[in-house]
């Protein structure tokens, strides 16, 4: 049996009908927004995080029927004509991306790690980050984007929403 | 007086940003999986659920009916189209006996996750649908996945080509080290299992193939480190001649090794299109990566250490069941030999030394380089019996170390295993790490804090690597089935900007940007005037790819000799439009000046734009301003370094806490210091989860137990300290830049700085020695056997 949905991503509107099963990270790939990653098929990576009305969530862990009516943003999103937020700014430069494969989980967990505590220490980033998962920086660079994003007058004015 | 404007700051050693970034930010970057081309059809693989079982029958009807299902396939449709997929290490004087490794099992499954069928569909979860719908009739065989047991008598066979499951048996040594045992007053043993290991590249592997019947080109979108091998290797596999061949390595999710062989899915996937004539993609699933891409490591080691009383080393005598898995990978039987034996004695004076390596078959997945690659495993066995002598003779581990390291050398040293070092400076990167870290003082607080009660320990390691691997002339006599140079072909357009095309195929390692700065210091032109172009085999002369930190150590080097070829074809075109002797010209910073007139210059953007319109050429000079170079290095690089890392274990739960990690590795000068940084990161991280949390678990039946991420525990950013990076500045002095590679060099020394560590922490316990991933449970129960005994 199929389903309409109703999914707003970017800011576009989506609405398709389709499998009951399928995965909210299917849909968004399927739309082409290819920039949310699969790396794993148990929900520990992360590469797959995207924010569901402001709030980060596993979209492989999330049936895109669950999100019907929802709000969503994935990496194509987040930069303006090329302009980055302060999160891309600040793993570009901090060096908090090698491979870039986990990168796109990685900036919305660091975006929801800011949106709870604006003012996060290096331990509490590093709590933050432990659903998400990368090999090549072993974290360190990562924890120094997340910091360096804090002390952005620009997530600031967001209200810690960079 | 005067003011001079400074010099602006030297590309060459900037931390400069990475210009790979911005794509990668903002999900613009297209990875394999994010391919999607018209017509395409999606292929699921089925997979042997048995460690070792006979194929009695396969029933694909079911599957054949299922909705969406295009085709199925089984290892009979591959007769005649498929060969089976080559070994690529033919390792000389070893008896090596390879099998048939087929892209789909033909009558016996060997493993867990071969490969016995494939579903193609017009959607991914159709194909997945339908690989429940074979019905696959097994006859379970007994199985052996340990790599020493599986030599003993009477273990399972895998192969009637390797009687004892014995792939090769392969030697190295140097001095008598018969009589260094015989005479020798302390001899210290010991067995060390490095455990079997997953690789882990975040990004899974896949591939995209669109074989086109009425050209008869095929081309294949594949993760991989070296799509240059991949068309060579696919070449003789498929039988598509390697000119209509075109393989792209797109943007890949990192490797660390388990992006270089070329595995069934692979072939499977070619196969599907070249069935079909239309795209076919197939991706794993991290499960499906876990059970049939490359592992790594997986050793089992009986070695002893001679020595004198005062802890100066006389001998080093080990064999080794190095587990291959069920058959041998592209590059699998060089890794525990070439890459391990030749670099036992580390930077140590090791007079004498024997090795013997078995390679041996199990019913496991097949093994291949995992980040360090046989050096790691080196590392540590000998980094492990330096602690354990000098726990022996009571003499602090660093002044055990201290007497035996190599002295200082800048222009190549001799060692046992008959490599030649280039140059090192051991001694110096140890001090630095030990006074970085306050050693003495370190020791101090550890006895002020065992006197409490606590346990915490202090673990050292220096060591030396391979890398760059080359030349190709020792890559022939090793058994290695290709070259080991390096190309670049850079070319100026007429507005001055440049391409520069790799044979190389980099994955994360930043060589957009560090490339681009080698091209900005040699010639003077911007950075960002600068591009990269890697990774496609109809646009890049041919390389044999990016592993064994060699990239930078002889691709960076092929790069400089192009550069500079370009420079002397710079200058004479200048000389001829300033109308000035060739020996009267100078150059500095992108400008060719007539020597002490520094106005009659041309730069190298007018050096560009009038070779390529060539309208005042010197009588002789080819149009173009473009330069080639393949590199053939005249011997590997050795990067070395000293780590220092201190752990406490809580006395109640086992549990191990880093409280601080002191690298200092010399890969000599750095191009981008920031870069290099982040590699060792990297590298120390991987090397801590072999330590602590990574361990692939077979059952007896060949049951892979760690089957997922949710079972095989890499390091999470909860479970880290900041790692602090230093480093010392030796050049090698055969690498036209002095470089000599870092990828693997925090991965070398760092697994066995921890365990050392650790097994220093426990020393009021008595504990000697411990099976990696030293977990809380195993830790626990070391300190209780102990406290029990």
């Amino acid at each position: 049996m199929l389903h309409s949905v109703t999914i707003t991503v970017n800011g576009r509107s989506y609405t398709q009908t389709i499998e009951p099963r399928l995965l909210l990270v299917h849909f968004l790939r399927d739309a082409g927004l290819t920039g949310t990653k699969i790396g794993c098929d148990t929900s520990q990576c992360g590469a797959c995080v995207v924010s569901m009305d402001g709030v980060a969530v596993k979209s492989c862990t999330m049936l895109a029927v669950q999100a019907d009516g929802s709000s969503i943003t994935t990496i194509e999103g987040l930069a303006n004509h090329g302009q980055l937020t302060a999160l891309q700014e600040a793993f570009w430069a901090k060096h908090g991306l090698q491979c870039g494969f986990c990168t796109p989980g990685m900036v919305f967990a660091a975006q929801e790690i800011l949106r709870t505590n604006p003012n996060p220490t290096p331990e509490q980033i590093r709590h933050g980050l432990e659903g998400n998962m990368c090999r090549c920086t072993g974290y360190q660079n990562i924890v120094r984007s997340v910091q360096a994003a804090a002390a952005d007058p620009r997530a600031a004015q967001t209200g810690g929403r960079p | 007086m005067t003011t001079v404007a400074p010099k602006p700051v030297r590309v060459f050693g900037s931390g400069i940003r990475r210009r790979e970034d911005p794509r990668l930010l903002t999900g613009t970057a297209r990875y394999t999986a994010d391919i999607t081309l018209p017509g395409m059809a999606y292929a699921a693989i089925l997979r042997s659920p048995h460690g070792h079982a006979r194929i009695r029958a396969i029933d694909t009807s079911g599957a054949k009916r299922a909705p969406g299902v295009v085709a199925v396939y089984t290892a009979a449709d591959t007769e005649g189209t498929l060969q089976p997929i080559p070994c690529a290490w033919l390792l000389p004087n070893a008896g090596l006996k390879t099998a048939p490794y087929r892209a789909l099992a033909a009558d016996v499954v060997r493993y867990v996750g071969d490969a016995v069928a494939v579903v193609v569909a017009e959607s991914d979860y159709q194909a997945y649908d339908a690989l429940d719908l074979i019905e696959v009739d097994y006859e379970p065989l007994p199985a052996t996945v340990d790599p020493e047991k599986a030599t003993a008598k009477g273990a399972p066979q895998l192969h009637a080509e390797a009687p004892g499951n014995v792939a090769f048996h392969w030697t190295v040594a140097g001095g008598d080290v018969d009589a260094a045992f015989a005479s020798a007053p302390v001899v210290v043993r010991d067995r060390i299992v490095q455990q079997r290991l997953i690789p882990t590249a975040m990004e899974p592997r896949g591939a995209v193939a669109q074989f086109t019947p009425a050209t008869g080109e095929l081309t294949l979108w594949n993760t991989t480190q070296n799509p240059h091998i991949v068309r060579f290797i696919m070449s003789l596999v498929t039988g598509v001649p390697e000119d209509r061949l075109r393989v792209v390595a797109p943007e890949v999710g990192g490797g660390f090794g388990s992006k270089i062989a070329q595995i069934q899915g692979d072939f499977v996937t070619v196969f599907c299109s070249m069935k079909l004539g239309r795209p076919v993609k197939w991706i794993e699933t991290r499960s499906e990566n876990y059970q049939s891409t490359t592992h790594g490591r997986d050793h089992v080691q009986d070695v002893e250490l001679a020595a004198t009383n005062d802890g100066r080393v006389l001998g080093l005598r080990c064999t080794v069941w190095a587990g291959m898995g069920a058959y041998l990978s592209t590059a699998a039987p060089g890794i525990p030999t070439i890459l391990h034996g030749l670099m036992l004695s580390g930077p140590y004076n090791v007079p004498a030394l024997k090795e013997d390596v078995y390679g041996v078959y199990t019913n496991t997945t097949p093994v291949e380089a995992y980040r360090g690659a046989g050096r790691p495993e080196a590392t540590f066995m000998l980094e492990r019996m330096m602690d354990v002598l000098a726990h022996t003779l009571r003499i602090d581990p660093v002044e055990v170390r201290r007497r035996n390291l190599i002295p200082a050398f800048e222009n190549g040293h001799d060692v046992v295993t008959g490599l030649k070092y280039d140059s090192g400076n051991y001694q110096a990167a140890l001090d630095k790490a030990l006074q970085h870290i306050g050693y003495d003082k370190l020791r101090a607080d550890q006895a002020a804090a065992r006197a409490k009660g606590r346990y915490v320990g202090i673990g050292v390691s220096t060591y030396v690597e391979i890398c760059g691997l080359g030349p190709s002339q020792v890559a022939g006599a090793i058994g290695f089935q290709g070259g080991l140079w390096e190309s670049a072909i850079v070319r100026f357009h007429p507005s001055g900007k440049v391409n520069v095309f790799i044979g190389a195929s980099p994955h994360g390692q930043g060589e957009e940007t560090t490339f681009a700065q080698v091209v900005a210091d040699e010639l003077g032109v911007a950075v960002t005037d600068v591009k990269i172009v890697h990774g496609d085999t109809d646009n890049t002369p041919m390389g044999w790819g990016t592993y064994g930190s060699r990239t930078t150590a002889v691709g960076g080097a092929a790069l400089a000799v192009a550069t500079r070829k370009i420079k002397e074809k710079a200058k004479l075109l200048a000389s001829h439009l300033l109308e000035a002797a060739v020996e009267d010209m100078d150059y500095d910073d992108g400008k060719f000046f007539v020597k002490g007139f520094p106005d009659r210059h041309k730069t190298i953007q007018d050096i560009a734009l009038m070779a390529n319109v060539a309208w005042n050429l010197p009588q002789g000079m080819e149009a173009g301003l473009e330069a080639s170079s393949f590199y053939d290095p005249p011997n590997f690089t050795y990067p070395f370094g000293a780590h220092v890392a201190v752990v406490e274990i809580d006395g109640e739960t086992g549990h191990v806490t880093l409280k601080r990690y002191v690298a200092v590795d010399d890969c000599g000068p750095q191009i981008n210091p920031v870069i290099v940084e982040g590699q060792v990161h990297g590298g120390v991280v991987q090397g801590i989860g072999q330590a602590l949390w990574e361990g692939a678990v077979y059952d007896d039946n060949g049951q892979l137990l760690t089957g997922s991420l949710a079972d095989y525990a890499i390091p999470r950013a909860d479970m880290l300290c900041d790692i602090e990076v230093l480093s010392t500045v030796t050049p090698s002095p055969h690498h036209p830049l002095g470089v000599k590679g870092i990828g693997e060099a925090g991965t070398i020394a760092s697994t066995c700085t921890v365990y050392n560590a650790v097994i220093d922490a426990l020393q009021p316990l008595g504990v000697g020695t411990m099976q990696m991933p030293m977990t809380p449970e195993r830790v626990w129960r070391a300190m209780h056997a102990q406290k029990g005994a």
